[in-house]
């Protein structure tokens, strides 16, 4: 599953590449030219309400008029502790959308005695912290099947190694990509959001584990049966997957340079020099194309049902992932090329 | 998985307005209205045949059900009253019960298309629970069929069905007997547990059947690189009862005092 993904899952400020900065830090800065102004400064008056309950919360006085949401859930942390910033939800209105944190207070529809509503959002965990779990996981047990660890097949086999060829060549593109998506979550991926709720990484670990699991045990089975057209399929099945790696790393590193850090402009990912994101002409999100691509060919190169059945639910969920994209696309920029689909090429 | 009080009772409150079917000509109001209105009345004329229809087909489908499984339970009823024993009996009814059974994928597809208001997740389990019972459990593995588990669980699904069924026909007829409402919300109490028992009885009783001969199932080596035991799945399947069956229970004793007695319950956000 690409990093990315996370771009589409429930996130409505969804942006291909954003830097999450700390705005409270930045608030003492901002306050204090505004103290030393000479002109009268009207200062706000904050209520947060619970939005189930209607019960009051929690009373800010003398808010700065420009003080953005973010320090104003920073406010709303020190009076309740247990309400870290990462799960409050403010908004306008008990059933409304959420507010962003950089929304400024003397910009939204409210007088000079504001009320917001709050809504707790759980435990939160940060993205990074999800990914890297979701990802170490397949790659450590990947390896153990590999290795015939003790307790998996008979005990003869326990330690030994498959004596196919192509069982190693699984072995070493599966670590590959999990080891570039390991890589890239901590050095490519630019992260609008920072947490997401914690039962997600349950969830989340028991999708990627468990297939890792599945698909490695009948893979470096000791009765495995190696590819049908042996080794030209094989070959055949490296190269789509080898094409389609390079493929998502490069729309990886054109999202990420699609925005310099700390600005917030949306931008349309256009094709670059690089031949591998001249995709984008025909697709909105190609790094889920590629990704596709790299499963389909370990499918092909492994002939092992599971694979199969993972790449599909994969493909499911990468293309409703797709379709949300690509409609905030179309609905954010009235120029967008008309000639894009959101993952497959005319087809879907 | 048996569900015998399975979707909400606000299946049928989205619908209809008030009265489904068109009672006004299409000009009878526009003598005090705008020109540009009448666009708008077309729309709604449309949506209300739209709604007409769709109250006809959910009509006519939940009438053919209850007559189906109402053809079932006399036949079941016929059938030991003649014989004297349960033994035979399923086979007697096979394919009528495969038949309306399998019919009820239907019921998803209304929840897909949105003309009843329930979760589209819900009712595709409880159905496909059925299914799999009927087709890869009784149907498939004869030595099982003359288990009095299988009466158990088929007259408990047929009280079900004829309450939840005629529920439906009455509640679009806008025809709602008290004893029909109170039946769909009471009988599951005993019936529900009492059509686990059935089935968990007879997937039991199949097990060794299904150990020998290795029904459904795929070894290793083969060119798919994959296997599958039916008998673990079946164990599984057991075993998942038990996370399940109480969720479904308590969720319908919720659905119950709400609509019996009114309660009113705390809206929770989701």
């Amino acid at each position: 599953m690409d990093a990315l993904a996370l771009e589409a899952t429930g996130s409505k400020k969804a942006t291909a590449v954003a830097v999450t900065a700390p705005i409270p830090s930045q608030a003492p800065a901002k306050r204090k030219p505004a103290k030393k102004a000479k002109k009268a400064v009207v200062f706000f008056e904050v209520e947060i309400l619970d939005a189930k309950t209607k019960d009051k919360l929690c009373f800010l006085d003398k808010v700065e008029p420009n003080a953005t949401i973010g320090e104003i859930k920073s406010m709303f942390h020190k009076s309740h502790p247990q309400w870290y910033p990462a799960r409050q939800s403010i908004r306008l209105d008990p059933k409304g959308k959420s507010l962003k944190d950089e929304d400024v207070l003397q910009q939204l529809p409210v007088g000079t005695t504001a009320t917001f509503y709050f809504r707790d959002l759980g435990a939160q965990i940060s993205w990074v912290t999800v990914f890297l779990t979701e990802y170490t996981g397949p790659l450590v047990i990947y390896l153990l099947f590999y290795f015939r660890v003790p307790f998996i097949y008979t005990p003869k086999y326990d330690f030994t190694t498959s004596k196919h060829w192509v069982v190693h060549l699984a072995c070493m593109c599966h670590s590959f990509h999990y080891v570039k998506r390991l890589l890239e979550t901590l050095f490519v991926h630019r992260f609008s959001h920072g947490t997401m709720p914690l039962r997600n990484i349950f969830k989340n670990c028991t999708y990627y584990w468990g297939f890792a699991a599945w698909m490695a045990y009948y893979i470096n089975h000791p009765l495995y049966t190696p590819p049908i057209y042996g080794e030209q399929q094989i070959r055949l099945a490296l190269i789509v997957f080898l094409f389609c790696q390079i493929g998502n790393f490069s729309i990886h590193i054109a999202l990420r340079n699609l925005r310099p850090p700390g600005s917030k402009t949306r931008k349309i990912p256009y094709p670059t020099k690089n031949p591998f994101t001249w995709i984008f002409l025909l697709v909105s999100c190609p790094n889920y194309t590629y990704e596709l691509g790299s499963w389909l060919g370990f499918t092909l190169m492994t002939q092992c049902l599971p694979v199969a059945f993972f790449t599909l639910v994969g493909f499911i969920q990468m293309t409703v992932w797709a379709k949300g994209k690509h409609r905030s696309y179309l609905k954010e920029f009235r120029d967008y090329p008309p000639l894009r689909s959101p993952i497959l090429p005319f087809v879907l | 998985m048996d569900d015998p009080a399975a979707p909400p009772p606000h299946h049928h409150h989205q619908l209809s307005a008030p009265c489904p079917f068109p009672s006004l000509p299409p000009g009878a109001m526009a003598s005090s209205e705008e020109d540009g209105t009448v666009e708008e009345k077309e729309n709604n004329n449309k949506k209300r045949t739209k709604s007409a229809l769709v109250t006809a087909w959910l009509t006519f489908y939940n009438i053919a059900m209850t007559a189906g499984w109402l053809v079932l339970a006399i036949t079941m009823m016929r059938f030991y009253i003649q014989k004297g024993t349960h033994k035979g009996l399923y086979r007697s009814i096979a394919r009528t019960l495969k038949f309306f059974q399998t019919f009820a994928l239907v019921e998803v597809g209304h929840c897909a298309v949105g003309i009843v208001r329930t979760s589209v997740i819900v009712t595709g389990v409880q159905v496909c629970s059925r299914i799999f019972m009927v087709w890869f459990i009784t149907s498939s593995i004869r030595q099982i069929q003359n288990e009095g588990s299988v009466i158990l669980f088929l007259v408990v699904w047929t009280m079900t069905e004829l309450t939840r069924y005629s529920y439906y026909t009455f509640k679009l007829l806008h025809h709602l007997p008290f004893f029909i409402k109170w039946a769909r919300y009471n009988f599951f109490i005993i019936l529900y547990p009492l059509g686990v028992v059935g089935e968990l009885f007879t997937i039991y009783a199949a097990l060794p059947f299904v150990r020998r001969s290795g029904m459904y199932s795929m070894r290793l080596p083969n060119k798919y690189n994959v296997s599958f035991d039916y008998y673990y799945c079946l164990i599984i399947v057991m075993l998942s009862y038990i996370p399940l069956f109480p969720q479904l229970y308590l969720h319908m004793l919720r659905q119950r005092r709400r609509v019996l007695h009114g309660e009113v319950i705390v809206e929770k956000d989701d």
